[in-house]
């Protein structure tokens, strides 16, 4: 465990400041819903109750697995197993993957009970929040699909494999942005 | 100068300087206008100077950009220039083609010069930078695509560097939002919607990918510190400025119509474009902190810092103050907008192309590395009275913005627009006192192009 006795930043650092550019427009829209539900708490409640917790929760699940996936992944290249890196890291792909497709799903309800980004504040958030994560989702795939094949290649080591740390952290953050997201959205009262 | 064909960029940078000049005086004409309303009418109306003083600046900065593009790409890409004579040719097509238009706005009524070139056959006139006439438009558009083969050509079959990808991709990028001036819809929303995609997402967001690119090259010349921590710099500011920039487009949506979730994207996300500003602040100082070697040209170090800083200040800063939709309900198309367009122009755009032309054109003319210290010591003189001059003239036009926004907006008893001019009038007078000071600074900075050094050449 050399990593503990020198701690060592995971990845590179302008993953890092992309990492925390991203959170802060997250955490704007954050503050953004939190004070503009507090006017309108009545439209926020009605609008939470017509969301379907059980996919939302299923989804959570989901990225959790994925991130998952990914740290496995990362072990594995630190033990020199490049072919288990790829397995794990093709398993977080799938799981986003399958985010995705439940979203799309969930999308489609919305939309044919006749709600869209138009319809009122909360579902200005509802659409505008998890689409802005929905396209993260599909960036950080892009991510893990890169540095996939670049671990198939033989790109990445035991002792190089920054990128892969880089990708990993990036996939934590999508994953921790839908863990505050979901009970903001879907939960809180 | 590594590559002969680099001498190309000498005409570019000294149009950009001519046309500046010209763009400076019609900037003193309408200053001058908005206290003295009659002055020069009907010769000259406020709503002609107004015209070519935009217009210059876009088409003195276009050379300046199509310069310093020909000076650092076979550079960058270690060869000479596909073809050295188109590039020539299209100087000048784009020097004739651009007086014409000047000269139409200047000698036509505009409505004439409509007629004239046929712009109801394909009307795209009549709307805000993008005055020119269609045929213009049209030429614009050759230049364009000539410039872009030419560098395309020498970049794929050369060296691909970070520096000289982004700064294709910024002008690819330049070339394909000016695409959108030709969409002229009926609907006013709408006009102004994709209007917006030609000035914003040129302003905010791929001039922005130029700007980097080029502040990097002179950076890494100037200082030697590693190409590979420079262009980890140039993708981070370039990421948060799309990030940023391209949805921050809606905050000029709030008003014209168009869905009200735009007053809610377009203020979060714009309120993080001072981000990319800022990192070039800290990446202009850092690199420089860390330099490897003293370079000569102490000028050119100067510009670029320069550029940082007064980027920051007036995209950054001076956007930030009235992007917030609640704020800008108040501050929309006010003299804080002038304010904002005169600093963020200068810092980003205007001192950008002043620091390549600061960088490559003692080389362009054969010296070593750098001018004398005489000239030297003129050009910093231009650059403190320029910048100095703009700071005030940014502040009096926020103050008398801040007037503006009261007593014609925010008091109880709101008086009519014309009347509020009036009584700001004492800080147009202010700005068009600092206006005769910036054009000196620019008087000066021309001056150092002509200074002998101690052997008595001219430098």
């Amino acid at each position: 465990m050399d990593d503990q006795a020198k701690p060592q930043l995971a990845g590179d650092l302008a993953m890092w400041i992309f990492i925390y550019a991203e959170l802060l427009v997250f955490g704007i829209f954050f503050i953004g819903y939190a004070f503009t539900r507090a006017y309108n708490i009545e439209l926020f409640n009605a609008g939470q109750a017509t969301l379907d917790k059980e996919l939302g929760a299923f989804n959570t699940l989901v990225l959790i697995t994925g991130s998952y996936c990914v740290v496995r992944a990362v072990t594995a290249i630190r033990q020199e197993q490049s072919p288990v890196c790829v397995r794990w890291l093709g398993a977080a792909l799938a799981s986003g993957l399958l985010f995705l497709i439940v979203k799309v799903f969930e999308y489609k309800d919305k939309l044919a009970a006749g709600y869209d980004l138009d319809s009122n504040l909360f579902f200005m958030f509802y659409f505008s929040l998890t689409f802005f994560h929905f396209m993260h989702v599909i960036l950080g795939m892009v991510i893990l699909g890169f540095v996939l094949l670049k671990t198939q290649r033989g790109g990445y080591s035991a002792s190089e494999h920054r990128g892969l740390e880089s990708a990993a952290s990036y996939w934590h953050m999508v994953d921790l942005v839908w863990v505050v997201l979901f009970p903001l959205l879907y939960i809180l009262k | 100068m590594q590559y002969q064909s680099q001498s190309v960029a000498k005409p570019y940078f000294i149009a950009a300087i001519g046309l500046f000049i010209g763009q400076i005086l019609f900037g003193l004409v309408m200053g001058l206008q908005y206290v003295l309303g009659d002055f020069l009418f009907p010769t000259i109306p406020f709503n002609v100077a107004r015209m070519v003083h935009t217009n210059l600046l876009i088409v003195w900065l276009l050379f300046g950009f199509m310069g310093a593009a020909y000076y650092l790409i076979p550079e960058e890409a270690e060869r000479e220039l596909e073809s050295p004579m188109l590039a020539k040719l299209m100087f000048w097509i784009f020097l004739v083609a651009g007086s014409l238009t000047v000269l139409g706005y200047l000698l036509l009524p505009y409505a004439g010069l409509a007629k004239i070139t046929g712009n109801a056959l394909f009307p795209t006139m009549g709307r805000e930078f993008l005055e020119q006439p269609t045929i213009t438009k049209v030429g614009i558009v050759v230049v364009a695509l000539a410039f872009l083969y030419n560098i395309g050509l020498t970049i794929l079959k050369g060296r691909k560097t970070v520096v000289n990808i982004v700064l294709i991709t910024g002008l690819i990028g330049l070339a394909l939002m000016f695409l959108f001036s030709f969409y002229n819809p009926d609907n006013v929303v709408k006009d102004k919607f994709y209007w917006w995609w030609v000035v914003h997402l040129w302003v905010e967001g791929v001039w922005e990918l130029i700007l980097g690119s080029i502040l990097a090259y002179v950076l890494i010349k100037t200082t030697g510190v590693d190409r590979e921590v420079i262009e980890k710099w140039l993708y981070i500011i370039i990421a948060m400025t799309l990030i940023t920039g391209i949805i921050g487009t809606g905050h000029h949506y709030y008003w014209i119509g168009t869905p009200d979730y735009w007053q809610w994207f377009g203020s979060v996300f714009s309120a993080l474009e001072p981000i990319p500003f800022f990192i070039m602040v800290v990446f202009a100082f850092s690199v420089v902190n860390k330099r490897r070697r003293e370079h000569p040209n102490k000028a050119a170090v100067l510009w670029a810092l320069g550029t940082g800083v007064m980027a920051f200040l007036g995209a950054g800063v001076w956007g930030f103050l009235h992007t917030l939709a609640p704020v800008n309900y108040y501050t929309h198309g006010t003299q804080i907008t002038a304010a904002h367009g005169h600093m963020s122009f200068y810092g980003a755009y205007v001192m950008i192309v002043l620091t390549i032309i600061s960088y490559a054109m003692p080389l362009l003319r054969g010296r070593a590395a750098a001018n004398s210290n005489k000239a030297q010591v003129v050009e910093m003189w231009g650059f403190w009275l320029m910048t100095v001059s703009m700071v005030f003239l940014t502040l009096f036009l926020t103050a008398a913005g801040i007037l503006q926004i009261y007593l014609q907006r925010a008091s109880d008893t709101p008086l009519p627009f014309i009347v509020v001019q009036e009584k700001i009038e004492l800080f147009y007078w202010l700005r068009e006192a600092v206006g005769v000071v910036f054009f000196i600074g620019l008087m000066v900075y021309v001056w150092s192009f002509f200074v002998k050094d101690e052997e008595g050449k001219s430098a």
